[in-house]
């Protein structure tokens, strides 16, 4: 008897020791991959016992806690500029994790209606207000489109999809590039802010006639209805886990440091973009408590998370990564370091 | 060192204590929002626009917002906590149905914000929506007028449960010399309980008027955020709070997390102003 309790305590006890001697890694930031996040992280967790601590602050929390040296690594849906690098004092490299696209939603019974470039900035320019406009009649001649006003709805809160929209804007608009520009938070001309995903979509959904934009992974869960956007090449293309994925298709450069949106792609999504986390390059700079082991911890997780983590994207309605994207992502996990000892053979 | 000694001192620490708080609260405001307060000035308080992309930022639309909201709110709550407070504290003071009454106004007081602003959004947005279309105004549903409503709620137990206790304390004798005279229900209320009560129940407004300026989620879901000057209280707005939670958490650049932060240093001078001139008002009444 008194042998089975010292048995007992002693698995008890080892157990204790080994939950203190696992490495915890912790990580902040964009709130977008956050569900994708959780699952690659307990899955990882429970095949290799290293635990992740992530905390979905959004982006610019994520990147701010990066700078002050509280987190092993930020999560972020932006990239950042060469100003915002400056002000970190070591290198810092973007890994590109999975893609995301923001889809146009409204409230009309109309499935699937077509929205050109042109359409969507002069929507939210406030130039188009009703929806039998000439413009939108002339690429949606199969459908019935009625003489009602439109309402803008977007995003009150700063966030990734709020700059992954108005970079699309941007990007073919000359007029909302010097009006309004790109950026988590814009000065928006027209329309009613709604706080979140839920609160654009809610707006929408009680607002006969209005339009806003959300995540597509929002816009699949709820079910709800969503427009097609003319690409580049002049394709009218539904967005969907592939059609994201061949968004990212295209030349790229190095450092990962681009936008995709207006990809040339020719069955590229326009509005996507991709999700990052962001490292120091020598992560013996990320802060105090980083150990040649926990860096080593890290390095392999990132790997992990491009090559076996991916195939986690697709249930959860993310589009996995694409085969130039993976081969530049591991391009730059190679650079990583501790101190000078390279972490990734 | 004597017992009472040791007593006095600890209070006093406990007081000054306090007034540090404020005071740091205060100075650390003031530092962080030092690179906005330099670049824009007192410009920052009458500009009307608030663009973070391209970096010039203005107060004014959040400071009419906020003051707006909180003051047509109080309006809005003011018969209503009123009444429920006589009903409490005097027709059915210490009744079961006046301690049921009771239990359920601190329920409402204690339900999240963000239940209020879903509620809000799915259920009065609506019907808003209706009274705009009869008045022929834009049908937004979500407005100035919307989070009015919202948190005219969200005060209402705050003045109820100063004002029934204050009520309550009136001494009976007061009360029974005026009937004893041959006053009525009502004349008892207007000439003995309200005057004897009035400090109370003003400060128990007071303090849902703070409250009410600075609620954030339940007015960020219903207000519309819309950065610009209402024209109407049945159009869009913003309010400081609202903006605040809005952006600080994706805000990247130093001049738009410092423009956010002396936000908050203006919601803090403006709260201590109106504390300022409430106490004012109190001492003149009473």
């Amino acid at each position: 008897m008194f042998k089975k309790i010292l048995l007992c305590l002693n698995i008890i006890l080892l157990n204790i020791a080994k939950l203190y001697s696992q490495t915890e890694l912790t990580g902040a930031g964009a709130s977008f991959p956050y569900p994708l996040y959780s699952k690659m992280f307990d899955e990882y967790y429970k095949t290799y016992k290293v635990k992740v601590n992530y905390q979905s602050i959004g982006s610019g929390g994520g990147i701010r806690q990066l700078k002050a040296k509280t987190i092993d690594f930020a999560g972020s849906d932006a990239i950042l500029t060469d100003e915002q690098l400056k002000e970190f004092d070591d290198e810092i490299l973007h890994i590109p994790i999975c893609l995301g696209a923001v889809v146009l939603t409204y409230n009309l019974d109309i499935p699937e209606i077509k929205f050109t470039p042109e359409i969507i900035a002069d929507i939210f320019l406030g130039r188009i207000t009703k929806w039998n406009d000439e413009k939108i009649k002339k690429v949606n001649q199969d459908k019935n489109l009625p003489d009602m006003n439109i309402t803008v709805i977007r995003r009150s809160d700063g966030s990734g999809t709020t700059f992954i929209f108005t970079d699309y804007l941007s990007k073919v608009s000359k007029e909302w590039k010097e009006k309004v520009g790109s950026g988590t938070s814009v000065n928006w001309p027209v329309g009613l802010g709604g706080k979140g995903n839920e609160g654009v979509s809610g707006l929408v959904k009680q607002t006969p006639g209005a339009i806003g934009y959300v995540e597509l992974t929002y816009a699949l869960q709820n079910n709800l209805l969503f427009g097609l956007v003319k690409n580049k090449a002049g394709n009218f293309i539904k967005p969907s886990v592939e059609s994201i994925t061949e968004a990212s298709n295209v030349k790229l450069p190095k450092d990962m440091r681009i936008t995709i949106t207006d990809t040339e792609n020719k069955k590229g999504y326009p509005i996507s973009a991709f999700t990052y986390i962001l490292v120091y390059k020598n992560l013996g700079k990320a802060n105090e408590r980083m150990t040649y082991e926990k860096a080593k911890d890290l390095a392999n997780l990132l790997w992990w998370m491009i090559h076996e983590g991916q195939k986690f994207a697709r249930p959860l309605h993310y589009a996995p990564l694409g085969k130039s994207a993976v081969e530049n992502a591991e391009n730059l996990l190679k650079k990583l370091h501790f101190n000078g000892k390279i972490l990734i053979q | 060192m004597s017992f009472e000694k040791i007593y006095k001192r600890i209070i006093a620490i406990g007081g000054v204590l306090i007034i540090g708080l404020l005071l740091s609260i205060f100075i650390t405001l003031f530092i962080n929002s030092s690179i906005s307060i330099k670049k824009f000035g007192f410009s920052f308080l009458i500009n009307k626009t608030w663009d973070p992309v391209f970096e010039n930022f203005g107060a004014f639309p959040f400071i009419v917002g906020t003051l707006l909201t909180s003051i047509i709110s109080l309006i809005i709550s003011i018969p209503f906590s009123l009444s429920v407070s006589l009903f409490i504290g005097e027709y059915y003071k210490d009744t079961i149905f006046s301690k049921i009454f009771e239990t359920f106004i601190e329920i409402l007081a204690v339900i999240p914000s963000v239940v209020f602003g879903l509620w809000g959004l799915f259920y009065l947005a609506p019907i808003v929506r209706n009274l705009q279309i009869k008045f022929s105004l834009p049908p937004t549903g979500v407005s100035v007028f919307t989070a009015s409503l919202v948190l005219s709620i969200m005060i209402i137990p705050y003045t109820i449960s100063v004002g029934k206790e204050v009520i309550k304390l009136i001494p009976t004798d007061l009360k029974e010399a005026a009937f004893s005279f041959g006053a009525t229900h009502y004349e008892v209320i207007k000439k003995i309980i309200l005057p004897y009560a009035k400090s109370g129940i003003i400060a128990g407004f007071l303090l849902s008027f703070g409250r009410a300026i600075g609620e954030t989620m339940a007015v960020t879901m219903v207000i519309g955020n819309v950065n610009t000057i209402p024209r109407s209280i049945f159009l869009p707005g913003n309010t400081i709070a609202s903006v605040i939670a809005n952006e600080f958490l994706e805000a990247i650049t130093k001049i738009h997390i410092s423009a956010l932060i002396e936000l908050a240093l203006i919601l803090f001078v403006i709260t201590f102003i109106l504390n300022l001139i409430a106490n004012n008002i109190i001492k003149k009444v009473v």
